[in-house]
């Protein structure tokens, strides 16, 4: 028998050590890293075995466990589980922590990424009964652990930090001879420096998850999902806090209007982006703002804190104009039918703003002009004199899409103001050569027209001293703080504030009396005006720093104008304003892995989510669930159907359904008496545990994070009922009975705390379990008060009301239904100009696509669209010659073809042009 | 994934009594709850099946084969499950190389190896085109073996691998 090692190889340390400790006859030889000992792997593997029958061995945990049993020792079950968790669990980590400690010098955080195995193993040394990890002397599991973790234990690193008995074992270990003898043959030297060889050679870590894209960004390491053990204490203190039961807790105060800061309470101040009023929103609107910040005032309330949470529809700007134009309406018309629709749609979500305003208001006019004149007297305004088009015929300034004409670059004779669509560059308006008002397709003339200028250089450094301050001690997303840092590295430049227009708010000066405020120095000012609709006194909350923590939710495009531009225009008028103190951003929500599109109708709408059928709080949940936290997430409806029927109908709904049901059939609607045994101590620590994980991630506004935790305490539930079987037990002797009694007891008051948590997300299914329960109200604050604890908030003798189920099967045909009635497959029988006629608020009709081929309004081109759809043009264009090269399946062809067609056909509308011209072109060619 | 093979490797083995299994993790390791506590990993689960339905000869008769066995069945759980593109031409073309005299994976009989590589291979072998299963074809030959062996396939679908002229996809 003959076994290859190299040196420097942390996996040939255990099988050093299995064959001292065996003692088992075998020639060990040393070869270099990269050899190829087994002859029909690519990759050289080391160490391998080869045995006396020619194969070979290349797995160091085989090769170990053969060296064993070859010794005498016999296999056991336990041995392969600890085996097992050693190559999935522990090496993956390792590999990680190695590179980082060995490649990247990261010795601290490296130790970081092996805390959750170190904690697990310990957790493991503790409860167990023998000084070795599976009998009283070393087995095979010890010296394949030792191994693996002596390049970090040796020395006492930091990674063994706090695990007493992980470092009482591993001294044992370090001990024998066997494992001395082996670290002399395999590690000599110190430190990790010898293993530098060897782990460049290895391929870098994928960062801990593989392949699913949902679950990305969660911070809560793998190790906290992994089996955690809890200790005696654990279980102990989880019955203690158990038993006290509901604090005579005052529920906190029914909302009485106007909220205002109080003193000796946290005064939170929510604002969601206010979203532009003649959009209807769509699903990514309303995760990435107004849901989300729902969500954290809803858990805000719940928590006690003082709670204001205010939003409202941005009216003013050329589109509202425009639209007017389009319907025969002015614009104050136009922004009186979208507000509403708009308030319908958050309404319909149960969105539960505490006002909900619109930036048309005189309170508006006011405070910016306010701040306007205040930025003037202090010198934070330049004047400078601007070139426009001007088109006579409409009388009025043409923003950059309302002008089209030669590209100055490369002549393309469609360019539009700001951008050419075939060479792609930027353009300014006037440079364009034979320039036509898109309107009334007219001539412009070039008019200088004097504006002011937010003199950004000069706010620089003030910003910065106050971004420092506010990125550290709040919560920002990650997005936010590099999206900001990156503006500012980039450098500021003066901004203008000025527009020519007429549909906004008035700039006051009297040599700009025709002109308004640009909507980017205007719409942020919307919150303040917004809330002193709501108020008088808005001030205590916008002019209170000290007493007020200001939350901005958004999605990451207006992340700008909220860390960077608008603080600049408040610390400039120097009135003592509040400043943001927590910006949240989330990234894109995609639809079935394309953009929504309102233009192809690609998309689920504000106002077409109540006709799919789909109750509210399966929508707020699954949006929730996938919320873009961390990285841009995708909606699916195949996926919201399988969330809907795994998570929702499942795990949650039916273990609570079940514990409700088990007190009304068994024990006559009122909670029996509940004896803890240990094994309902370890799920109350569970919980226990769930639910601090919940508090800590919802502080931080990790909303899409606390979900989990929710649903892996109905988890614990179900498998606590599954295991325990209280429907058999009830029918059993009086032992029987009693433990039918603990369990539906300790189920039943798991389910009361979900109905706490459910709360923020879905409001709705939470009142129906509390009235299901007939929870008593204090349950909340007592549950969510510090950093939470499970109590036991139906005492036995409780009465509980009528149970019945809380969620419903999505079927597989209404699914496909939905997401063929929105896919954006635009009805070829549809006259195009008709659809562009009733952009109408009603459901039906806004998912039509908008105005792609007429000529007179131009929102159906999307060069940014366009530039990726070129690319998968491209990239399917390549699938299909490659399926055409191979011969395949005339349908599979068909398929493909036709995809890219379709793709073709998206492109020409993202372009601007008539679906149409691509099939002759390919007549042509033939 | 992992519970689906999980009940058709019962079923293979005849197992009267189903069991029920939770998961854990983001990578959805299989859980089975049993007397003397949590067993985790697809492995343990596997091999506790494989004991419960009293065929140890599955896990490796000889100390040699058992090994073998262990080292299969590590193999397919660390390399094959969540490979990437790259990674899955790695492992077919070693397996072809190390298949291109054997019948089955681990000595000369069907083990657990077998049963559970063929399990987390189909997701591979599906998507392969017609030329590169002939590429393989050590890989192929084996594949097809056991998706014919008695009971074994259940929750998969048969991958067509015949060389003929007539090119049909592997997707039904």
């Amino acid at each position: 028998m003959k076994l290859y090692i190299s040196e420097g190889n942390p996996h040939c340390l255990k099988v050093v050590a299995a064959v001292e400790l065996t003692l088992v006859q075998c020639d060990v030889q040393c070869v270099n890293h990269e050899e190829r000992v087994v002859p029909f792997l690519s990759r050289p593997a080391l160490p391998a075995l080869l045995l006396p029958s020619g194969g070979h061995l290349f797995s160091s945990n085989a090769i170990c466990q053969y060296l064993f049993e070859t010794s005498g020792r016999k296999p056991n079950p336990l041995i392969n589980q600890w085996l097992e968790w050693e190559t999935t669990e522990l090496q993956p980590a390792l590999l990680q922590a190695l590179h980082m400690a060995v490649l990247q010098g990261k010795a601290t955080e490296a130790s970081k990424i092996l805390q959750g195995p170190l904690s697990y193993l310990d957790q493991c040394l503790s409860k167990g009964t023998t000084p070795c990890l599976t009998e009283e002397s070393v087995s095979v599991v010890d010296v394949v652990l030792w191994g693996a973790l002596h390049p970090f234990l040796s020395d006492s690193s930091p990674a063994l930090g706090e695990w007493r008995c992980v470092q009482a074992w591993f001294e044992r270990l370090a001990g024998e001879e066997a494992c001395q003898a082996a670290v002399l043959k395999v590690l000599p030297g110190k430190g990790l420096e010898v293993l530098k060889p060897f782990v460049q050679r290895q391929p870098a870590p994928a960062s801990s998850q593989r392949r699913d894209p949902q679950s990305c960004n969660s911070t809560a390491s793998e190790a906290e999902d992994a089996v955690r053990v809890v200790s005696e204490e654990e279980m102990e203190a989880a019955a203690l806090t158990w038993s006290r039961g509901l604090t005579a807790c005052t529920e906190p105060p029914e909302k009485s209007h106007p909220i205002l800061p109080q003193e000796g309470r946290r005064n939170l101040l929510l604002t969601s982006a206010l979203p532009y009023v003649n959009n209807v929103p769509h699903l990514g609107n309303i995760i990435g703002c107004v849901l989300s910040a729902d969500v954290f005032a809803r858990y805000g309330r719940l928590r006690g804190w003082n709670v204001l949470y205010v939003c409202g529809t941005d009216e003013y700007g050329t589109a509202t104009e425009n639209k007017a134009r389009e319907e025969g309406l002015t614009p104050q018309q136009i922004c009186d039918k979208y507000h509403a629709v708009h308030a319908e749609i958050y309404s319909w979500f149960q969105v539960d703003f505490d006002f909900f305003g619109r930036t048309t208001t005189p309170k508006q006019t006011e405070i910016a002009q306010d701040i306007f004149w205040r930025l003037h007297e202090r010198g934070f305004l330049l004047e400078d004199t601007v070139e426009q088009l001007r088109c006579e015929g409409c009388r009025r300034f043409l923003a950059d899409r309302f002008v089209e004409g030669g590209c100055p670059h490369c002549s393309y004779p469609e360019a539009r103001g700001d951008q050419c669509d075939k060479c792609g560059k930027l353009i300014n308006a006037v440079e364009l050569k034979n320039p036509l008002c898109k309107v009334c397709s007219k001539t412009p003339i070039i008019q200088s027209s004097k504006h002011l200028f937010l003199d950004l250089p000069k706010l620089e450094s003030q910003l910065e001293q106050w971004l420092d301050k506010s990125t550290a001690a709040g919560d920002w997303t990650p997005n936010a703080k590099q999206i900001t840092r990156s503006w500012l590295r980039d450098g500021l430049k003066p901004r203008c504030i000025t527009r020519d227009l007429k549909w906004g708010t008035p700039v006051p000066h009297p040599d700009f009396k025709d002109k308004v405020f640009y909507v980017w120095f205007d719409a942020p000012i919307g919150y303040l005006s917004i809330t002193a609709n709501y108020t008088d006194q808005w001030e205590k909350w916008w002019k209170n720093p000290e007493q007020v923590e200001l939350y901005n939710f958004m999605a990451k495009d207006n992340v700008p104008f909220h860390s960077v531009v608008f603080p600049s225009s408040l610390l400039g008028a120097q009135d003592n304003y509040t400043l943001v103190n927590h910006l949240v951003a989330t990234e894109y929500l995609n639809y079935e892995d394309t953009k929504f599109s309102k233009s192809r109708g690609v998309g689920v709408f504000g106002d077409m989510a109540k006709d799919t059928g789909v109750p509210s709080d399966v929508w707020r949940f699954y949006l929730l669930y996938v919320r873009p936290e961390g990285q841009d997430s995708a909606f699916s409806w195949a996926d919201m159907a399988l969330k809907n029927n795994s998570e929702l109908l499942n795990n949650l709904g039916n273990f609570i359904n079940r514990a409700g049901m088990f007190v009304t059939k068994f024990f006559e609607g009122c909670v029996p008496a509940m004896e803890l045994l240990a094994e309902d101590k370890t799920l109350l620590a569970q919980v226990g545990w769930e639910l601090r994980q919940y508090i800590s991630l919802m502080d931080k506004v990790k909303i899409r994070d606390g979900l989990k935790h929710i649903l892996n305490i109905s988890r614990h539930g179900n498998q606590y009922i599954q295991i325990n079987e209280p429907w058999k037990k009830i029918k059993g002797g009086d032992q029987d009975r009693q433990r039918a009694g603990t369990v539906t007891g300790v189920s039943v008051n798991i389910a009361c705390l979900l109905s706490v948590l459910l709360q923020p997300y879905i409001p709705t299914t939470s009142r129906t379990i509390r009235e299901q329960l007939n929870a008593p109200a204090a349950c909340v604050s007592t549950m969510l008060h510090a950093g939470g604890s499970f109590v036991c908030s139906l005492p036995a003798g409780h009465a509980i009301g009528t149970v019945s189920p809380l969620f419903q099967k999505l079927e597989a045909d209404h699914i496909e239904a939905l997401k063929k009635k929105f896919g954006g497959q635009q009805p070829e029988d549809e006259p195009p100009v008709k659809k562009a006629q009733k952009v109408a608020p009603d459901a039906a009709v806004a998912a039509a696509p908008v105005a792609v081929n007429d000529g007179a309004v131009v929102s159906g081109a999307d060069p940014e669209r366009a530039k990726q759809l070129m690319q998968a043009v491209a990239e399917q264009g390549d699938k299909v010659r490659v399926l055409k090269g191979q011969k395949a399946e005339k349908a599979a062809i068909t398929l493909e073809v036709n995809k890219l067609l379709d793709l073709k056909k998206q492109l020409a509308l993202a372009e601007g042009k008539s679906a149409e011209p691509t099939a002759p072109q390919k007549g042509k060619k033939k | 994934m992992a519970l689906k093979e999980l009940s058709s490797l019962e079923k293979f083995l005849g197992l009267k009594k189903h069991n029920k299994y939770s998961t854990q993790g983001d990578n959805k390791v299989p859980v089975l709850q049993s007397n003397n506590g949590p067993m985790v990993g697809l492995l343990t689960v596997c091999s506790h099946l494989v004991n419960e339905a009293k065929r140890p000869e599955l896990l490796g008769t000889s100390t040699e084969h058992r090994a073998m066995v262990h080292q299969w069945l590590e193999y397919r759980v660390t390399k094959v499950d969540g490979c990437t593109r790259e990674e899955a031409k790695t492992v077919l073309k070693d397996l072809n190389l190390y298949l291109q005299d054997k019948v089955y994976l681990a000595g000369n009989c069907f083990t657990l190896a077998d049963a559970l590589m063929y399990y987390g291979l189909h997701p591979l072998v599906v998507d392969l085109a017609v030329h590169e299963k002939e590429h393989y074809v050590n890989v192929t030959r084996w594949f097809d073996h056991l998706q014919h062996y008695p009971r074994l396939r259940h929750h998969l679908c048969p991958v067509v691998v015949l060389r003929n002229r007539v090119y049909i996809s592997g997707h039904h």
